[in-house]
This record gives structure tokens, C-alpha cells and sequence, in this order.
């Protein structure tokens, strides 16, 4: 794409472009180039000699079962972020474009915890799940239900979903509204008159109209479940209790940060970035196809 | 004969608005119990933050704000809390808002200028500098933790606002943003302005910036909550408590979760640290919502 009238000149647009390319190849492209670098070497204990092993750091980093069990943790926590906050985000979105009396102010209550942060998400579940001081959390315990998230993994990993999906609910739910809000209503119509009854004409007109924001969202979804719930996993549980929360990015951060283990933190890192290229794709390939339809 | 008729007509329009009304009573219910989701966290932090440590910390806390409000805050505000004694919240504020307008300005700036250069000028190299900017979208911090951090210390940029905030400057999301918005700018308006003298500069100061404001308004409501919930970034390049975010601050705050924590104080540091982004958002709701869906394009 290219404007038809345009000015001449090469020096002035370069230097326009300096501070923008500067920082990203100081601060995205050298880090990226180094990560890669360092992931086919390997140090010895005393880090004096550094050699060159091909893929090993690779084959380790798949044969270690504590990456495979992140792999897992973070495979679980990503479906169960996204199917629980893209579900709650629908209904209310369905509800809420309804032609209802305080339809705004509806929309104006869930939209804002968007703007909280993750970490700060995170410590307004762990006050209301706290086993000994938690409002939620005494009254589980109180009613026979041992509850302690930093004893029970399975408990921690459903309050880490929790939090991260509570927060995702209101994005969700803008993007659920403002494709509802785009179906022509002559299509619900001619449903409604063919005598669909409402739950029928949704899920046979309205959801199949929906697909492209909920494909949309479901990437959005796993790239923020992958990479943005840092800070949620951090503040709620420390990856813990043992390694039961403990997601991939989590792993590459304690690995690199407190272990100092750089072949294997950067191979981890290579894998993410691969990951992170796979889903920009998927998105920008959909987003184009939209574009032309 | 009429009146049987008259009657059916009334008991089938009585049915209708029946079952309107009580579909309208179950969505209301729905959306009523979606709102009380999302604020009752809120609500109980509120809660939590006006009552005093051992009301909380026997584990009673009420579902009505108590009478220590003002001393709560005025506690995290000047003195911090917690047994890792953070930072007064106050000057984490400061910290917070600081980094948040710096990398929000930052951004647009830097998107603003390499936006213009790509929509409106050809020259060798264009389609490079392009996707050069495109692949920091493939490269989040999360993913070259170790590198970043070298190149950090290593430009001395450790423990520095600078290094808080020039590294997340770079953006893909508002360089195509802006680049698709500059694209719409009618040709008819570029040449009215070459013939009338303005030069490359002068255009875009004077036609293309005014034109832009709205999308800049909104582009800064998305990225100034970008910055001001930023974690794992302040947590790895900040060592110097004076330079400490709220929100790192306040996750610092709570060590191990203790029940022995002075909750009170926590929770009211977590409100002041979440009123800044929210009120943002429910301020400029319009701009907000434009913003989002704006740059997911």
C-alpha cells in the first residue's frame, strides 16, 4: 500500500524513523539475536569456558520433566483462562445488547477492571482466598472444605485462573459487544419470523456471525494467558506450592534470574519466541482475511 | 362473539409481556450477577482498607467499611507497610505515573514520526524499516528476559527512569495505527498543502497532527494502562527502592502471604494503586473502548 502523493527525500523520513529503529534494535533485535546466539552454547560449571553444542540445550530443556510439567501447567491454565473469561464475557455481552433499561451503566460496571493490573488482580483474590484471613477462603474451611492454595496445587492453579480471568472478562466482553452490536438486525429478524425460537437463533445465526471476534479473541486470549499473567503467577503463588503453577515464561524467568542458567533460559527462551511468532501469524493471517471479506 | 375475541386478544398480549418481562428480569439478573463479580474483589479490598489490622487479621472482615479509612491510607501513603517495609506509597505513585506517561508519550512520539516517514515518503529501504517495526510485535520482554537485562546493565541503564521506560517505547501496535489512519488523509489535502508552500515538516505539524487527536487521545488512554500495569519489566531492571513501582511495590508487600501482615494497609495500597488506571478508564470510557478495538485491527 502506498499513497499516490507523496514528498521526496531520503534523509529526513531515515531520520524520522531513527528513534523507533534505535530502540528496537538495541532493545528487541539485539536481545532476540543474543537469546539465539546463546541458546547453541553451553558454559562449563565455573562459567570460564563457553562451547558450542548444536541443539543440545534443546534436547535438554524438552527431556527435562520440569519443563514438560510447565509445558503442561501452562497448557491448562491457558484453555481454562480463556474458555472461562471468553464464556462469562459472551453471556454478558448477549445480555447486555439487549434493549434493556441501565444498559450503559451495565456496560460502564464491566468494563473497567481492564484497567487493573495483573499483580494488583492477583492480590484482591489472595485477600478473598486467604485460608486464615480470606472472606471466601475461612468460609470454605469453616464449612469442612480444607482450603490452602499454598498447600494444594490443584487449589492454586484454579485461583490463579480465577484472577486471570476475572481481569480478561471486561476485554472480552467489549470485543463480544461490539461484534453483536455490528449483525444487522434485519438478520435476527427474518430468524425470528422463520419462528426460531431465541436460543435456537443464537446459536444457529448469532454465534456463526460471532466466529471472527471469537477467533480473534481466543488468540488474544492465549498469547495474554501465556505471557501477560507474569506478574498474577508471581504475586499469588511464586509458581508454587511446589512447581504446581509454574508456567513456562515462569520457568525461563526463574531459570535465567535465579538459577543463572544461561543456555538453558535462552533455548527456553528461542521455544516462546517461536510460539509468540506462531500465534502473530495466526492472528495477522485472519486479520487480513477479515480485512478483505 | 366479539367480546371471546376481544378477550383472546387480551390473555395472548398479557402472555407476551409476561414472558417479556420475565426475560427481561432474567437478563437483568444475569448482568446483575456478572457487575457483582467483578466488583465484589474490589469492594472487600475497599472493605479491607478501613479497618484495623487485627480485625483482619482474626480473619472477621466485615462485609461494611469500617472507621480507620483515613489512617490506613495516610499510613500507606507516607509510611508503607508490611514486615519488607516498602516504599510510602506516595512516592510509588509518583513512580507509577511517572514511567506511565513517559512510555505513553514515548510511544506515540516515536510511532507518530515513524509512521509519517513510512505513509508518506518513498525511499530505499522503506518496506524494511516497516517489518523491522512490525517483528517487535513477535518479541515481547517476556521472551529475552536475560538478554534485555544484559543490555541494560551494560549501557548503565540499571536502576534508571530511562531504563524503566525507553526499551518499552518501541510499538508496532501505534506505528500501524497511525500508518492506517495517515493512509485516509485525502491526497486533495497533501497537495493543497504543497502548493501552498509547506514543506514535509511544516505538513505535519500543522495538518496532520490536529488530524490525528483523536486517535492519539485514544491510543493514550490503552498505553498509559500498558505502562502503569507494567511487572516483570520494573521488576528486573529496579533495585533502588526510591525508584519502585506501585505495583511491584505492593506485591513486595506481601512476602509470603502472612495472615501477621498488616493487610489493612495492603489493601488500601492496592486500592490507591488500581483508582489511577480505572478512573482513567472510566473517565474517558469513549476514548477507551475507540482505543481498544482501534489498535486490535
Amino acid at each position: 500500500m502506498q499513497r499516490r502523493v507523496i514528498f521526496n527525500g531520503t534523509a529526513l523520513p531515515l531520520l524520522l524513523l531513527a528513534p523507533q529503529l534505535a530502540v528496537t534494535a538495541v532493545f528487541f533485535l539485539w536481545p532476540a539475536g543474543v537469546a539465539v546466539y546463546q541458546s547453541v552454547l553451553q558454559q562449563d560449571a565455573w562459567g570460564l569456558r563457553t562451547e558450542f553444542v548444536g541443539l543440545r540445550n534443546f534436547a535438554e530443556v524438552f527431556a527435562d520433566p520440569d519443563w514438560r510439567a510447565a509445558a503442561w501447567n501452562t497448557a491448562l491454565f491457558s484453555a481454562a483462562v480463556a474458555g472461562l473469561a471468553m464464556g462469562a464475557a459472551l453471556v454478558l455481552a448477549v445480555q447486555a445488547d439487549k434493549s434493556i433499561r441501565g444498559a450503559r451503566a451495565y456496560r460502564t460496571l464491566l468494563i473497567w477492571p481492564y484497567a487493573v493490573a495483573p499483580a494488583v488482580a492477583a492480590v484482591l483474590w489472595l485477600f478473598l482466598f486467604h485460608p486464615s484471613i480470606g472472606l471466601i477462603g475461612r468460609a470454605l474451611n469453616a464449612n469442612g472444605i480444607p482450603w490452602d492454595t499454598r498447600l494444594n496445587g490443584g487449589q492454586a492453579m484454579a485461583l490463579v485462573v480465577l484472577a486471570a480471568a476475572w481481569k480478561q472478562v471486561s476485554y472480552n466482553f467489549i470485543f463480544f459487544l461490539a461484534g453483536l452490536q455490528a449483525i444487522p438486525k434485519s438478520v435476527l429478524e427474518a430468524a425470528a419470523i422463520d419462528g426460531a425460537r431465541p436460543v435456537r437463533r443464537f446459536w444457529t445465526v448469532v454465534f456463526p456471525l460471532l466466529s471472527p471476534t471469537t477467533f480473534f479473541l481466543l488468540v488474544v486470549n492465549l498469547v495474554y494467558a501465556f505471557f501477560d499473567t507474569f506478574g498474577t503467577i508471581h504475586a499469588l503463588t511464586g509458581g508454587g506450592p511446589g512447581k504446581a503453577t509454574e508456567t513456562l515464561i515462569y520457568k525461563a524467568y526463574v531459570e535465567g534470574v535465579q538459577n543463572t542458567n544461561l543456555g538453558s533460559s535462552a533455548a527456553q527462551s528461542v521455544i516462546l519466541m517461536v510460539i509468540v511468532v506462531a500465534l502473530t501469524m495466526v492472528q495477522f493471517r485472519f486479520v487480513e482475511r477479515r480485512v478483505h471479506y | 362473539m366479539s367480546a371471546v375475541v376481544h378477550e383472546g386478544d387480551r390473555i395472548a398480549a398479557a402472555t407476551a409481556t409476561r414472558r417479556r418481562r420475565r426475560s427481561g428480569a432474567l437478563t437483568h439478573a444475569i448482568l446483575l450477577l456478572g457487575v457483582l463479580a467483578v466488583v465484589f474483589p474490589i469492594w472487600i479490598a475497599v472493605v479491607g482498607s478501613t479497618h484495623d489490622a487485627s480485625t483482619i487479621g482474626r480473619g472477621d472482615v466485615p462485609l461494611l467499611p469500617g472507621a480507620e479509612a483515613v489512617e490506613n491510607y495516610a499510613t500507606a501513603l507516607t509510611g508503607g507497610a508490611g514486615r519488607f517495609r516498602s516504599s510510602p506509597a506516595a512516592l510509588m505513585l509518583w513512580n507509577s505515573a511517572a514511567m506511565a506517561v513517559l512510555i505513553a508519550c514515548g510511544k506515540i512520539s516515536i510511532s507518530l514520526l515513524s509512521a509519517y516517514a513510512v505513509a508518506f515518503f518513498s525511499f530505499p529501504g522503506r518496506m524494511l524499516a516497516f517489518w523491522t517495526i512490525f517483528l517487535t510485535l513477535m518479541l515481547p520482554v517476556e521472551v529475552r528476559i536475560i538478554p534485555t537485562y544484559q543490555v541494560i546493565v551494560d549501557l548503565d541503564l540499571f536502576d534508571s527512569m530511562a531504563g524503566l521506560t525507553v526499551p518499552l517505547m518501541a510499538s508496532a501496535t501505534a506505528t500501524l495505527l497511525f500508518r492506517q489512519f495517515f493512509l485516509t488523509v485525502p491526497d486533495e489535502v497533501v497537495e493543497a498543502a504543497k502548493i501552498d508552500g509547506a514543506g514535509p515538516l511544516r505538513f505535519f505539524r500543522d495538518i496532520l497532527l490536529p488530524l490525528s487527536v483523536t486517535n492519539i487521545a485514544a491510543l493514550f488512554v490503552i498505553l498509559f494502562i500498558y505502562g502503569w500495569n507494567q511487572y516483570l519489566w520494573p521488576l528486573l531492571v529496579v533495585n533502588d527502592r526510591s525508584l519502585e513501582t506501585v505495583v511491584v511495590g505492593l506485591t513486595r508487600m506481601i512476602g509470603n502471604g502472612d495472615a501477621q501482615n498488616e493487610w489493612n494497609v495492603i489493601m488500601a495500597t492496592a486500592v490507591l494503586a488500581l483508582l489511577p488506571p480505572v478512573a482513567v478508564v472510566v473517565v474517558m470510557q469513549r476514548w477507551f473502548v475507540r482505543g481498544l478495538t482501534e489498535t486490535e485491527k
